[in-house]
């Protein structure tokens, strides 16, 4: 054994030196120069490398890496090593099972909100409420980072909002209007099923998470008819299946799919099949998050534009932008290097870090830390969420107010959305399967 | 005496017949797939998107190879390496201390086999338990090595292995033992010189078994390895999955180099696959 | 004794250590850092899931498919495989080729090749006027669909151990088996199955136990779906995991572990007695 052993670290060590090297020039994503400020930091500190765990979806890896390498610039001291792991719930499995076991690296980026909260964060994370720019990081992104009173987390991202895309040049053909309610969407829909080629509504179930818009979107809508409605259910005082305005999103589910509004593919389409045949025109609506920029931006360069977003109607319009906080970048409790990490965060929270991602990624959404601008210039999906930002007409979404969404949520949409099951007969499922989820939270009323 | 195989030139036809209908077959069923990953491979980010079962109208393998390999700082080059090595190194250590238990179990008749037979068994069945396992590898100071994760492999692959030996053990007659401790052997001569060489045809088995399963296995690595100095062949291609989502000429073509190790692995030890065949098994 | 020694340590003390330990932590309420005792109550929750008798039954069908494929092809493909033909050697590779590739990379493959679509199973079926039909998508496909990748990637082991037998049988029996006027089709009955029993031991055994813990290939083709209708008992437990109910899934793991050996063990002694007695 002892050959392995030597043969092992001797590995281990050159990989350790290539990785300090992919730290320093990895910024592929964006077009930061390093030298522009390299004589700025002038730091005669200990140097120190940071490890940074991060998911390997495209536009928050450029971000990290357009942000780490801009800091490294500055800071010659402070190098990055960046971990990627796969996103989804085999992320969520790594970054537990990395608390768990103490393993974990000294930033990881993680959701906020319920997710967040399943971290058993006073247990595990380092508080950040001392860091110089807490105070820029705005309340509404806070309240989805902080437990007891106490921050864990600093925006990495922008706001997203999980609503309608829709393809213009259909609607502009057309003549249609942005629908306000249901049954004006309905309306178009039949509208496009008889006057087009295009799908009304593209759904694309192979990325099961996909199909969960229509019921979380339309949580804006529920809490514009009851405002208590997050906290009754944590509660155990409401479930989805006592009717509207909770069911509304599973009933919608099925009456697209019985209206025959579908792409005949959905079953097998993929997330990035909809981001193109939304940009494309191949459909009308695309009931899905503003994240999806990305994907068109490489799908579709040429047709970003044509590509616009609306809220999810409810029953009574104008209906508010069910809004989702960016993700997160938390600090384990066992960090070796407390300090430096903190410094970086707070850097993390300035205008100066907003201006570099999105010269990295492009411009996604509204920024949550003071200071933070857009361009001029943007992308008509994000032109068209800014309003709803600007009038105050967004809700957040349910995760963001409770802890408990239950694990097979994806499963029932795909489901219902599908003609498999009911829309009554999913709720009341979706309902026994958040239980599981209270009772492992520990709540009380479950 | 009226049988097909009797005569020499229906045994013609039929070996032809036979033989040309198989290829056929076997081409559509077992070949097909590969070509297709392979032309797929070959193709263009936009050719390839259609995912049609056509040559490339364009090639551009060279280019999809480079752009692989150079993706992430050449991590590709870091998973082979770690891979190489734990794959050697669990399967050589997997093949030597399963082989001592498979010939003692089948061997020697003792109140410890039923207990032993049913960790065994228990081995194949019992799913691991990822935390618990991190804890006791913490413990000794191995979680995150590569030679933690090849005793993990060796832990998790050994029950595989201790059936196949105990199996063919039993076709080794018992009178070769003797007749070597009647010469003299102690038991580890007996077992090295004797027994390890005539179960040369299923320790190849056991190596491309388990090698194949080591070396495409996903989940050990990504819970006791982490990390990109630790990334191996088959996490690439996982990370990939979402890297590359809409370009499946390099999506494939990761998954055509990460196969092809096993391919060349393959095709030199297939000859030894008869060979032992044909030297060991046939005197049981 | 001692030489069980190298084995009997690295086993112990990365399995049979955790895995007594997880017995434990599946009575237990195991969050990500505390765990209460709760009694059996994990395992009331995980007989009280909705979907929990599909699974099982879901369990039993691919087991049993591709298991039974398994034995019954790889024993015709052995026996064809050590006939005389021409390209022998090739054909055995290639039936083997299939095991040489991971489960993901299969699991991409196949969803391509699958598609109802654009896929080039239903593009090769269109050819012949037949209209293909969503193999992943429908929820009545979805499992057999696994199920016969599955088999298309194991067989080739089965082969391979069966080869290993027939080429054990030495040529004697079939040439005494001749001079008695026997012809191929009884020689393959009287002599050939008889003497692959061993053989058939190990291909059932790993075949069945593979089967019933199968979880990679379901997971990267179909994630249990289209809603819960390819789930089997070692997905429904992956997901539980995943959403971090760590006790629950390791009782779930349990039971797992409980159904598996209630048919094996049974089987494996049978089995064993059989070749015993010969």
């Amino acid at each position: 054994m002892q050959r392995f052993n030597r043969r092992g670290t001797a590995i281990a060590a050159l990989l350790g030196a290539g990785a300090f090297a992919l730290a320093g020039c990895s910024s592929s994503g964006s077009d930061t120069d390093p030298s522009e400020s390299a004589g700025g930091g002038g730091d005669t500190m200990e140097p120190v490398e940071l490890s940074f765990l991060v998911d390997n979806g495209g536009t928050t890896l450029g971000s990290v890496e357009a942000l780490t390498a801009a800091y490294t610039a500055e800071h010659p001291n402070v190098t990055f090593a960046i971990e990627q792991r796969p996103g989804g719930s085999e992320g969520d499995n790594i970054v537990k099972t990395r608390l768990q076991t103490g393993e974990m690296s000294d930033i990881f980026l993680y959701n906020s909100g319920s997710l967040f909260q399943a971290l058993a964060p006073t247990k595990t994370l380092l508080p950040l409420d001392d860091i110089a720019n807490a105070g820029a990081i705005q309340d509404t992104f806070k309240a989805g980072v902080s437990v007891e009173g106490s921050l864990y987390g600093v925006p990495v991202g922008t706001a997203m909002g999980g609503a309608v895309l829709y393809n213009i040049p259909i609607y502009e053909e057309l003549g249609l209007e942005i629908p306000t309610t249901w049954d004006e969407f309905m309306a178009n829909n039949q509208r496009i099923l008889d006057e087009t080629d295009a799908a009304p509504v593209i759904q694309t179930f192979k990325d099961t998470w996909s199909s969960q818009l229509f019921v979380l979107g339309d949580f804006g809508n529920v809490l514009a008819a009851d405002p208590e409605w997050a906290d009754k259910y944590t509660a155990n005082e409401v479930k989805y299946a006592d009717g509207p305005p909770a069911i509304n999103g599973f009933v919608h589910m099925q009456e697209v799919y019985e209206a025959g509004f579908l792409n005949e593919d959905f079953a097998s389409s993929t997330f990035p099949d909809g981001a193109r045949m939304v940009a494309l025109g191949e459909g009308a609506h695309y009931p899905m998050l503003t994240f999806a920029l990305s994907e068109i931006q490489t799908a579709a360069p040429d047709n970003v534009d044509d590509v616009g977003v609306f809220a999810m109607p409810g029953d009574s319009g104008p209906s508010p932008l069910t809004t989702w906080l960016a993700s997160s970048l938390y600090v384990p409790a066992d960090t070796e290097h407390p300090d430096a990490v903190k410094e970086f965060l707070s850097w993390v929270a300035t205008p100066e870090a907003c201006d570099i991602m999105t010269e990295a990624v492009g411009a996604q959404g509204p920024y949550f830390v003071d200071g933070c601008t857009l361009p001029d210039d943007v992308p008509r999906i994000v032109a068209d969420m800014l309003p709803y930002f600007e009038a105050n007409n967004t809700q957040p979404a349910l995760e963001f107010l409770s802890p408990i969404k239950g694990p097979a949520l994806e499963q029932i949409t795909v489901e219902v959305g599908s003609g498999i099951r009911s829309a009554e007969d999913g709720a009341a499922l979706y309902d026994e399967d958040v239980k599981k989820q209270a009772q492992q939270l520990g709540l009380e009323g479950w | 005496m009226s049988t097909s195989a009797g005569t020499p030139r229906l045994n013609r036809t039929y070996s032809w017949v036979s033989g040309l209908t198989a290829i056929a077959i076997s081409t559509v069923v077992f070949i097909v797939p590969f070509i297709f990953i392979f032309f797929t491979a070959s193709k263009t980010t936009i050719e390839s998107s259609l995912l049609e079962f056509t040559p490339p109208t364009e090639w551009a393998f060279f280019e999809n190879l480079v752009e692989v390999i150079q993706t992430r700082d050449y991590i590709l080059v870091t998973a082979f390496v770690n891979s190489t090595i734990i794959t050697v190194g669990s399967v050589a250590l997997m093949v030597v201390v399963s082989a001592l238990v498979g010939y003692v179990l089948q061997r020697r008749k003792s109140r410890l086999n039923p207990l032993i037979n049913f960790l065994v068994l228990a081995g194949l069945i019992v799913p691991p338990a990822v935390v618990p396992t991190i804890w006791v590898m913490q413990g000794l100071g191995i979680y995150k090595t590569l030679h933690g994760l090849i005793f993990v492999e060796v832990a998790f692959g050994m029950a595989f292995c201790i059936l196949m030996f105990r199996a063919f053990v039993s076709t080794i007659p018992r009178e070769l033992d003797e007749a070597a401790v009647m010469d003299g052997a102690g038991p580890i001569r007996l077992f090295f010189k004797v027994i390890f060489p005539l179960l040369k045809s299923v320790i190849v088995t056991v190596i491309v078994v388990q090698s194949v399963f080591v070396f495409n296995d996903f989940q050990n690595p990504l819970y006791f390895l982490p990390g990109d100095q630790g990334a191996t062949v088959q996490l690439t291609l996982y990370n990939f999955q979402s890297q590359f989502q809409t370009s499946w000429n390099l999506l494939f073509m990761d998954i055509l180099l990460i196969t092809l190790p096993m391919l060349l692995m393959y095709i030199f030890f297939n000859r030894q696959i008869v060979a032992g065949m044909t030297s060991g098994a046939v005197k049981g | 004794m001692w030489f069980y020694l190298p084995a009997a340590i690295i086993y112990g003390v990365l399995f049979v250590v955790p895995t007594f330990a997880s017995f434990y932590f599946s009575l237990t309420r195991w969050t990500i850092f505390d765990s209460e005792f709760i009694g059996f109550d994990n395992f009331v929750t995980f007989f009280s899931e909705p979907f929990l008798f599909d699974s099982l039954v879901n369990t039993m069908i691919f087991a049993v498919i591709t298991s039974g494929a398994k034995v019954v092809l790889g024993l015709l493909f052995a026996v064809f495989l050590s006939s005389q033909i021409i390209a022998r050697g090739w054909l055995r590779s290639v039936v083997f080729f299939p095991v040489l590739v991971s489960a993901v990379g299969i699991g991409v493959t196949f969803s391509v090749l699958m598609d109802p679509f654009d896929g080039l199973i239903n593009q090769a079926l269109g050819w012949f006027g037949v209209d293909g039909p969503g193999w992943l998508t429908d929820p009545d496909l979805a499992l057999i669909s696994v199920a016969m990748v599955d088999v298309w990637r194991g067989v080739g082991i089965a082969t391979l151990i069966y080869i290993a037998g027939v080429v054990a049988i030495p040529q004697e029996y079939f040439e005494a088996a001749k001079v008695d006027g026997a012809n191929a089709t009884k020689s393959f009955w009287h002599i050939t199955l008889p003497l692959m029993r061993p053989a058939t031991t190990t291909v059932i055994i790993l075949s069945l136990i593979g089967g019933l813990r199968s979880f990679d290939l379901i997971w990267t083709m179909t994630r249990g779906g289209p809603g819960f209708s390819s789930d089997v008992l070692a997905s429904v437990v992956y997901k539980q995991y995943q959403a971090g109910f760590y006790g629950l899934s390791t009782a779930g793991n349990v039971v797992l572990f409980l159904l598996v050996a209630a048919i094996i063990i049974p089987l494996f002694w049978f089995l064993n007695r059989k070749e015993v007695d010969q």
